[in-house]
């Protein structure tokens, strides 16, 4: 724990971006962000396709590296030292659009393989911690199957289970639900409405509203790789401010 | 259609039924798959006419005319194949120059492969990883004390006496054992990130893919004597053997890359999300998948591997070919059916091995395949 500020990771900062800037090429993707997080904050990113939102959550765990600007995840300063990474990413636990759960491993081996191989976790214990949480998102039935046999919501749910195994103090949601069938988007809902409730400190890129007025403690609109409005999830769906996030709501809200 | 009435209502659901029967039998059989149309009947005819103009003269060559038995080229001499003359070399063919005496040696470490192999291949077996331990680390100490005599008090044996199937075996054996690893990193090499990596490796796969395997041997026989210190010598056939286990392991590891450019992006950002290391999220991860995918080329070069080992006749070293070539020049066998008689023997064993690894690979395959029930 050379690089960890014990004092950092009790306080009640989560994740600290600072002047992050982050360039595709030419391409200019994030501008200036500056954004903190508070443990135990519940954030929703929304914006049109390409507005940088899901480049801004995969900075927070290094999926994506930023060219200048600062981040601090959990008292961890981001840095390109691998071993930095991977102490931040032991901690930050990230759910994909495509839930990305191994097609060769069973489910209860998904869940088992960052604790047994990362944590040096022994095994029954791996799986006893493992079937715990396939339990808490309601699947504990399917921990032999492989995740080619679940439908979509069941394998969000296990990619969800799969994060939490590792016991992460910040969760990241890559718009969990965009690629799901309509009828299975509530299952994954519900397990993240259930985890908000439990005080997890978690950023959300999602086009779900009705999970951002429920679950949120703020809404960050962002454009063309900036922040370009952020508010209570009341204050942002009623009172607009932004010429650009009325423009949005207008065409996500029918 | 409902005419204008566009609502509909279903009364009561409707219960799964049967399929219709399908037609079975051998005879409809026959005729969906050989006579369905007249071009499919044509072909089937001349397929047919082909066969049985084709396969009696080799039934007759390969059985009815052959010599079965016999001491010298007196019982070869009436068109037939000449089995015989197999039997008289059959030791010769399995061992080459290895002394008679010592020949027990190679039973005996054939018998440890077997041993060693055989519960590998069969899934159910138990105690794979210790399996593994014995083949990579215990297996090649012992075999190679046993069949040198180095290091265990038994008569050495130089390698120049070694030869047959035995040296086609050692040969393949080595080149699939160092061959799959190494073209395994050579592949993780030129997917680096690291440009230097990046760069060497992709430079030493094109240096050895460019070059045919034949060129490399004589190279390896006649240009490193003069590179290496007078008085310094290197083992012709290991040299044999390190060349085809190289060169192989360039074509494995543009295989392996085949197999890395199959995994979704998403695999890896799964496994670096969770955070496992680089070399766990290859060895748990991406390697598991990707390998599976290329089965069928890792397949493929192993058999192209087993094949090209006869090559190592060019450098004056006696495989199985090799050695069936040479047999062939006894004066005592001189008789026009002994050289096809042999080349037919020495196709026929590489094709039973060859088979033999293919349909390996298939049963793998398929068992990974229910394994995993992808929709």
């Amino acid at each position: 724990m050379t690089v960890t500020d014990r004092s950092a990771a009790t306080s009640a900062t989560a994740i600290e971006m600072t002047g992050v800037n982050k360039w595709f090429g030419a391409f200019h993707a994030l501008r200036d962000i500056d954004l903190r997080v508070r443990r135990g904050e519940r954030i929703v990113i929304c914006g049109p396709s390409g507005s940088g939102k899901s480049t801004l959550i995969r900075c927070i765990n290094a999926l994506e590296n930023h060219q200048s600007g600062r981040i601090v995840v959990d008292g961890i300063v981001m840095s390109h030292d691998h071993q930095r990474i991977d102490e931040i990413r032991r901690d930050v636990g990230m759910v994909f659009q495509q839930f990305n759960l191994f097609p060769h491993l069973t489910i209860l081996e998904n869940c088992t393989l960052a604790p047994a191989w990362v944590r040096k976790m022994p095994r029954a214990e791996a799986e006893a911690l493992a079937m715990r949480f396939l339990e808490r998102v309601k699947i504990p039935e399917q921990a032999n199957k492989y995740p080619g046999q679940l439908s979509g919501g069941q394998q969000q749910r296990v990619a969800i289970a799969r994060a939490l195994c590792m016991s992460p103090r910040i969760m990241l949601f890559d718009e969990p639900t965009s690629s799901l069938d309509p009828e299975m988007v509530k299952e994954v809902l519900d397990v993240m409405v259930s985890l908000a409730e439990e005080g997890m400190t978690m950023v959300v890129v999602t086009h779900e509203m009705g999970f951002a007025r429920q679950v949120a403690d703020r809404v960050i609109f962002m454009d063309e790789g900036q922040i370009i409005e952020e508010n209570a999830p009341e204050a942002f769906f009623t009172n607009p401010r932004h010429e650009r996030t009325k423009l949005f709501l207008s065409h996500i809200l029918r | 259609m409902a005419g204008e009435d566009a609502t509909f209502l279903r009364p009561a659901p409707i219960p799964p039924r049967a399929p219709p029967r399908g037609v079975r039998g051998p005879i409809p059989w026959l005729r969906r798959n050989l006579f369905s149309s007249p071009a499919n009947t044509v072909t089937t005819i001349l397929v047919l006419l082909f066969l049985a103009w084709t396969i009696p003269p080799l039934i007759r060559w390969a059985f009815i005319d052959a010599a079965w038995t016999g001491e010298d080229r007196s019982v070869c001499l009436d068109g037939g194949a000449c089995w015989a003359f197999i039997g008289a070399k059959i030791n010769l063919i399995l061992y080459g120059q290895y002394p008679p005496a010592e020949r027990w040696r190679v039973v005996v470490v054939a018998v440890l492969f077997i041993a060693g192999v055989v519960p590998l291949a069969i899934p159910k077996v138990p105690g794979k990883r210790w399996n593994v331990v014995y083949l990579l680390i215990a297996f090649p100490v012992i075999a190679f004390m046993l069949l040198t005599g180095i290091g265990v008090g038994l008569r050495h044996v130089p390698t120049d006496r070694w030869g047959g199937l035995f040296v086609t075996l050692v040969t393949a054996v080595f080149g699939i054992v160092i061959s799959l690893p190494l073209g395994i990193l050579l592949a993780l090499g030129r997917r680096s990130r690291l440009p230097v990596v990046r760069w060497l490796s992709a430079g030493f796969i094109e240096l050895w893919r460019g070059v045919p395997l034949v060129a490399v041997l004589f190279m390896a026989s006649v240009m490193l004597p003069i590179f290496l210190p007078p008085g310094v010598t290197f083992d012709k056939l290991l040299r044999a053997m390190l060349c085809i286990a190289i060169f192989y392991s360039a074509y494995m590891a543009e295989v392996v890359r085949g197999g890395l450019q199959a995994i979704p992006k998403g695999q890896y950002e799964g496994s670096m999300a969770l955070g496992l290391s680089f070399l766990q999220r290859m060895r748990l991860v991406i390697m598991p998948q990707a390998l599976t995918v290329v089965i069928p080329g890792i397949v493929n070069t192993f058999i192209a591997l087993f094949k090209d080992t006869s090559l190592i006749m060019v450098i004056g070293l006696f495989d199985l070919l090799g050695m069936l070539k040479s047999a062939t020049n006894d004066s005592d066998w001189a008789s026009p059916s002994v050289p096809a008689t042999a080349y037919v023997f020495a196709g026929l064993i590489f094709w039973i091995f060859c088979f033999g690894l293919s349909r390996y690979s298939i049963f793998i395959e398929r068992r990974l395949e229910r394994g995993r029930q992808r929709r």
